[in-house]
């Protein structure tokens, strides 16, 4: 279980997050959402201790994040950031079997063990037959997912994503929640495709502002005044007729004339 | 071991397996053997010890900062080395030391700079690596002022020539007495690299995710560039300020085998000592009997190559999308 209590978070006396708490319970799959600028993403990065909070706790199984140490807690949670992925030239399973670094010491080679992980990481990840290949000729949705695919290897029990669909195709934005959602461990992502998170997630966190602005399922969470309020937009709720999950349409009430100024 | 006195090969591998204890008696004159077992055996593992040393230097400072233009040098090593050198060369200071002044002095300043810069790039208890890379600028800008400074008010012609001399580097200085402590240095740091290949293949995919992959980042870092300029320092205090290798081996290397720092590692050690014995091997023969600093024989021969290597585009130099 993780648990943010009165989390906050400053930076040169600008509040970016202001006392969030919370309660994820293992298991679930949890969407973040939230305009731009309303603190998903430091909240993960809290969560995965990339930056430190202000003030407050962030505490893993009862235990403050900051107590634990690195490698333990890359053991618990696995994370994909944002950040652009890979500069110098590695081999799929070359980067697929860094995952398995925080199981690492100093004199420990690779075994056995490792690279079964590694493969059952690339085949869950959909990037067994890239194995070979080197990362910058791959695409970005083939990129994403072995970013992914080293993730599993760390075997945690909790994985992180920040706005993992970023960047890709439909046809991959879809591929990937498939294979995420299927997984038996914890899952936190920060999303931005309110649709993907009212399909794919047990539960919604709705970030404003810095502030942790509701929290539940996507039924209750999902509203036409939420999402005036937070998201600013108008929008119409529906049923995706072939998944039977709820599928927003949205629209803005302001008018563009022919001079291209918004009235 | 080719040089300004000609001796076949045969008379070399004779002397050093007497010398080695495998031989019981030589042809080879007196002279003969001390220019073979005294100048050109030290001389040419001296230049294997430069050689690998700058290469795996650069290397991992290129993991570090996750920038492919560092070298050993960003961090003030070789501007501090030559403050170091110059007021030794030109003002005798130190001569307490003996014919150690030099590179104590020189290793002295280097370490000294890289403290400098160190401290500079710190701020609120985590070092940033631009500000790492940027203070290590400035700092040489300010030693590399000095030193100018230095020379300028030199009245020594002969001393001002020492100095280019020693700042162009030059591998003249070696001595069985002088190649054990870049020995010592070179066997402790290179396993202990070899051992962070895992973290530093982590430092490639950037803080962030290095420190998901459970790498207490701040202490990793320190432990770097504590390891690589002590050996930076240690080399550049008897060899001089070598350009060219610390900065080009690893991005051969990764051209050929990839960024794997398991292999990166031990190609880019093997590569700088063979590139650097070689280049050594033309600095002296080029204009026999004067000897070539060796600097101008590396960046004349290897710029083109590299430049060659740089035009054939399938590698990214560490470039993103």
């Amino acid at each position: 279980m993780i648990q943010l209590h009165e989390v906050q978070y400053s930076v040169d006396e600008k509040d970016i997050l202001k006392s969030i708490s919370l309660e994820i319970i293992e298991g679930k799959f949890i969407g973040i959402i939230g305009p731009n600028g309303s603190g998903k993403s430091t909240m993960l990065k809290i969560l995965y201790r990339h930056l430190k909070q202000s003030s407050g706790k962030v505490t893993l199984h009862e235990q403050e994040v900051w107590d634990i140490s690195p490698k333990k807690l890359a053991r618990q949670m696995a994370v994909v950031s944002q950040e652009s992925t890979v500069l110098f030239d590695f081999t799929v399973r070359d980067l697929v079997m860094m995952g398995r670094t925080p199981y690492k010491g100093w004199l420990s080679a690779d075994n056995s063990e490792d690279v079964l992980i590694a493969d059952r990481s690339m085949e869950l990840a959909n990037v067994a037959h890239l194995a070979n290949r080197t990362l910058n000729n791959l695409s970005g949705g083939e990129k994403k997912r072995v970013m992914l695919a080293r993730a599993l290897a760390q075997q945690a029990s909790i994985l992180v994503l920040d706005e993992p669909t970023n960047h890709l195709d439909i046809e991959h934005q879809l591929h990937l929640m498939d294979l995420v959602k299927d997984l038996p461990i914890t899952i936190i992502a920060a999303l931005h495709d309110l649709n993907l998170a009212a399909a794919y997630c047990d539960e919604l966190i709705v970030m404003n502002d810095g502030t942790l602005h509701i929290h539940g399922t996507p039924e209750n969470v999902l509203t036409t005044t939420m999402l005036k309020e937070v998201f600013k937009i108008d929008a119409g709720i529906s049923k995706n007729p072939f998944t039977e999950k709820m599928h927003l349409f949205f629209y803005t009430n302001t008018k563009i004339d022919t001079k291209g100024e918004t009235q | 071991m080719v040089g300004s006195v000609g001796i076949t090969p045969q008379l070399i591998i004779e002397v050093l397996l007497y010398k080695t204890g495998m031989l019981s008696e030589t042809n080879a004159s007196n002279a003969q053997q001390v220019i073979i077992w005294e100048i050109r055996v030290p001389r040419v593992l001296l230049a294997l010890l430069v050689g690998a040393s700058l290469a795996i230097s650069g290397a991992a400072i290129q993991a570090l900062v996750k920038n492919s233009i560092a070298d050993p040098y960003i961090l003030g090593v070789s501007s501090g080395a030559s403050v170091g050198a110059t007021s030794v060369i030109l003002f005798g200071a130190f001569s307490f030391f003996g014919i150690f002044a030099l590179s104590f002095a020189a290793f002295l300043g280097a370490i000294f700079a890289v403290m400098i810069v160190f401290l500079l790039a710190r701020v609120s208890g985590k070092t940033s690596m631009i500000r790492l890379l940027l203070s290590g600028i400035a700092v040489s800008m300010v030693l590399g002022a000095m030193t100018n400074f230095m020379l300028m008010i030199s009245k020594e012609q002969g001393g001002v020539q020492a100095v280019m001399f020693w700042m162009l580097g030059s591998l003249g200085g070696a001595k069985w007495s002088n190649i054990g402590i870049p020995f010592i240095t070179f066997c402790i740091v290179f396993p202990l690299l070899l051992l962070s290949y895992r973290q530093l293949n982590a430092l490639l995919l950037g803080e962030e995710t290095a420190s998901t992959l459970g790498i207490n980042i701040e202490r990793f870092r320190l432990f770097i560039i504590i390891i690589v300029s002590l050996l930076t320092g240690v080399v550049v205090a008897v060899s001089g300020s070598i350009g060219f290798v610390g900065l080009i081996v690893p991005h051969i290397v990764r051209m050929i085998v990839g960024s794997n720092y398991k292999v990166v590692l031990p190609l880019s050690a093997l590569l700088g000592a063979i590139i650097i014995i070689w280049a050594d091997m033309g600095a002296r023969i080029a204009i026999a009997p004067e000897e070539m600093p060796i600097g101008i024989i590396t960046a004349l021969c290897g710029s083109p190559f590299f430049i060659w290597m740089l035009r054939r585009q399938r590698y990214a130099f560490g470039e993103g999308e």
